[in-house]
């Protein structure tokens, strides 16, 4: 369990064929198990005619280990990989809608700077931001925004890859300082 | 060489050496149908309903080893598969299913018979496919093949539109599949093995639980070394039985909710379970935190998924059991462990469960016996579920390997008849017993016409007890004997039903008529059916309540003779 009281996350890779109904039969295995999934993120990977999945599952180990299974069991499913105690780079892009008016708005870029995040159109009562990072800071600047008014979100889901190897221990002391989930090096 | 869909489709099916297939046409499916006169080599048995197309294919897979073919039309054919579908997918039968489907252009728009057959059987199939192009059929069915009976088995549909079997294509059949991400894991990991066969070495009080996995995998020399080499007792699961001899000295029978007590109370003291292609289904775990605490396990399948999956083990093995085992013999030492058998015998004097009550009424367990010793255990049985399954279970003598043909998983009531006629095609020199159930065998009877259309001499007993039997023995149990929608006021008169087919029909209502009726069936030539009107509210013993333990077992109230 996390401090929340919830189910600890897992995050899991696929790499699928890219064929109709691959989704389909991911999804419909989670529903069927009655499997947790917290957040799915599909898209092409770099080898023509596979996809990647990146799943966010909730679950103790021994659901981990029962989802991971499952998902290789299936014939569409080439290699799953559970990163979750690996050192990863896990990001996910959030558009949100808020309400600003001229007296809001300097302060809500201000926070929107703090956060490395762009305001990426602006209307007379509203704005929009675009965020990327992992889960947690998506979540903070979403809190921070509460006060103002957030009319509407959108979230892609986290994506994530394993940290190269070979770059040493600088990057896993990075990791540990890296609380908006960014390195300067990316 | 250019051919059309269809004829894609049988000349692929030739490839993988199909010799028959069951089968209801329809409009999406016709143009197939239409092709099949050119292929004299491959018997089609129209069957009375799809779900009998399906349970027959399963019967006769499981009597062959071969994957079953079934096939139907697009919309009600394919959904009155289902029922077949996930009954062969719970017992990881392959099998290989052909639906048609509308035209491609038609496909969504809620055209006439169209229904999203690959949507609806996705999570009941090992795979499927909905095939687009005709040059893509054999591809298709090759793969379907291959995944169905590799690997943990089951069942794959290959979904092809009206238009396709009619399209033209370069029919060239491949020679291997490529599937990245299919991989079947066959040889077992050797350190785990070598674990194993330390834990065996190490065992005061082993057992071995046989799964449906042995007789996918043919190993059935294998276990029987094993189990001798290290006296180790055998315990079948449901679908277990006949991987090893019920009349071997090992053998301890059936565990779980109806199964021995003595088999039961064996899994219970023991200190290593060495499970063998099973998958600790509920039936037998009952309440899985309270399940066989004082042993070790180690766990051998060929689906990594199930190790794990309900019970916690120490040893698992992912791979082919005929493979697994006979490195693990080569590691095993030679032991006895006579204290243990000895115990386990007595554990069978104290808890004889397999007893008959000695009475002059007609007990559907002495039917089983009689039935056994008639056919001197060489039969294959099929069943259909409920008492009449479980008393098939416990009473029958199984001496050889897959003549135990049930619906374990689904628990698919009706499995009874098209099951046994599939078993009947693909064994036809053994004699097959359908041991069905007053109820389950209406739902499917249907395919009695099909039996004497196709001459295929299935003899049934059905055990009439004009109830739900297994469901009325839950009321009894557990609802205060509210005998609530499980009796049948007016049951059909069977033995004019069976004349009315074309069968053989025998009414037996007397104890002392049942052998000779038995013998009468057998020697008929053609399919026949016994009516046995039996002890309506007799009960399957012991049993276990779901979700309980082996302290909760309820043994016959009844006063007990020995066993003769």
């Amino acid at each position: 369990m996390n401090r929340n009281g919830a189910p600890p996350k897992h995050t899991i890779t696929a790499l699928v064929q890219d064929k109709p109904g691959v989704l389909n039969r991911v999804s419909s295995m989670f529903r069927r198990r009655g499997f947790n999934i917290a957040s799915l993120a599909v898209g092409r990977s770099e080898v023509p005619d596979l996809s990647r999945m990146t799943f966010v599952v909730e679950g103790d180990d021994r659901v981990v280990e029962q989802v991971t299974k499952h998902l290789h069991k299936l014939i569409d499913v080439i290699k799953v990989s559970d990163i979750s105690s690996e050192n990863i780079v896990s990001r996910e892009l959030a558009l949100m809608r808020v309400k600003a008016n001229v007296q809001t708005r300097s302060e809500i870029m201000q926070i929107v700077d703090i956060f490395r995040a762009n305001i990426v159109d602006v209307a007379a009562e509203s704005l929009i931001v675009e965020v990327s990072g992992d889960e947690d800071k998506v979540d903070s600047l979403q809190d921070l925004l509460k006060t103002f008014g957030v009319l509407e979100v959108m979230r892609t889901g986290t994506i994530a890859l394993n940290r190269g190897v070979g770059v040493g221990p600088t990057r896993q002391g990075e990791k540990a300082t890296d609380t908006w989930g960014e390195s300067s090096s990316i | 060489m250019k051919l059309n869909g269809s004829q894609i489709v049988c000349e692929s099916l030739i490839k993988e050496g199909v010799e028959v297939i069951f089968g209801l046409p329809g409009g999406a499916i016709l143009p197939l149908y239409q092709t099949l006169p050119e292929y004299p080599q491959l018997r089609h048995i129209l069957v009375r309903h799809e779900q009998g197309a399906a349970h027959a294919a399963d019967g006769y897979s499981r009597v062959t080893g071969k994957p079953g073919v079934a096939w139907a039309t697009s919309g009600p054919g394919a959904t009155n598969l289902v029922t077949g579908i996930a009954t062969a997918q719970m017992d990881s039968i392959p099998l290989v299913i052909i639906t048609g489907q509308v035209p491609r252009a038609a496909i969504g728009s809620d055209a006439f018979q169209e229904t999203d057959t690959t949507g609806i059987t996705l999570p009941i199939t090992k795979h499927n496919y909905l095939v687009m192009s005709a040059s893509d059929i054999p591809r298709a069915i090759k793969e379907a093949f291959h995944i169905a009976s590799t690997g943990r088995p089951g069942p794959v549909l290959v979904d092809i539109p009206k238009d396709v079997f009619q399209e033209e294509a370069e029919f060239r059949y491949p020679k291997t599949v490529d599937l990245p991400g299919y991989k079947p894991n066959l040889e077992g990991h050797a350190s785990q093995i070598k674990r194993a066969a330390k834990l065996i070495d190490q065992s005061q009080r082993p057992v071995i639980l046989a799964g449906h996995g042995i007789i996918f995998s043919g190993a059935y020399d294998e276990l029987r070394e094993l189990a001798e080499k290290a006296q180790i007792p055998v315990i079948t699961t449901l679908l277990g039985i006949s991987s090893f001899p019920d009349d071997h000295v090992l053998c301890v029978g059936m565990p779980g909710m109806h199964g021995m007590a003595y088999a039961s109370l064996a899994i219970e003291e023991a200190d290593l379970l060495i499970a063998l292609g099973m998958r600790f289904d509920d039936r037998i775990t009952g309440k899985p935190s309270a399940f066989a605490l004082n042993s070790r396990k180690i766990h051998v399948d060929i689906d990594p998924s199930e190790i794990g999956k309900n019970i916690k083990v120490d040893v698992p093995i992912v791979g082919d059991l005929k493979r697994v085992l006979r490195k693990l013999n080569q590691q095993v030492a030679p032991t006895t462990h006579l204290e243990w058998i000895q115990h386990i015998d007595e554990l069978k004097r104290e808890h004889p469960s397999m007893n008959i009550r000695d009475t002059d009424k007609l007990l559907p367990q002495y039917i089983i016996r009689q039935l056994s010793e008639a056919t001197g255990g060489k039969a294959i049985v099929v069943t259909g579920v409920g008492q009449h399954q479980m008393w098939a279970a416990q009473h029958y003598v199984f001496t050889e390997p897959r003549s135990f043909v049930t619906s374990g998983g689904s628990g698919s009531m009706g499995f009874e008849v098209p099951g046994a006629m599939g078993a009947q095609v693909g064994q036809p020199d053994r004699v097959v017993w359908s041991v069905a159930g007053d109820g389950g065998f209406q739902m499917t009877m249907a395919e009695l016409a099909t039996m004497v259309e196709n001459k295929i001499p299935v003899k049934f007993a059905i055990i009439n007890n004009k109830y739900l039997g297994m469901v009325r023995q839950w009321q009894e149990f557990f609802y205060d004997k509210s005998y609530v929608a499980t009796y049948y006021t007016h049951n059909p008169d069977f033995v004019k039903l069976a004349e009315a087919f074309g069968m053989l029909g025998i009414r037996v209502t007397d104890k002392t008529q049942v052998r000779s009726a038995i013998e009468r069936a057998m020697q008929y030539s053609g399919p026949a059916l016994i009516d046995f009107l039996v002890e309506e509210e007799e009960n399957v013993y012991p049993m276990i309540p779901a979700g309980q333990t082996i302290h909760d077992l309820i043994e016959e109230p009844a006063p007990r003779k020995a066993r003769t």
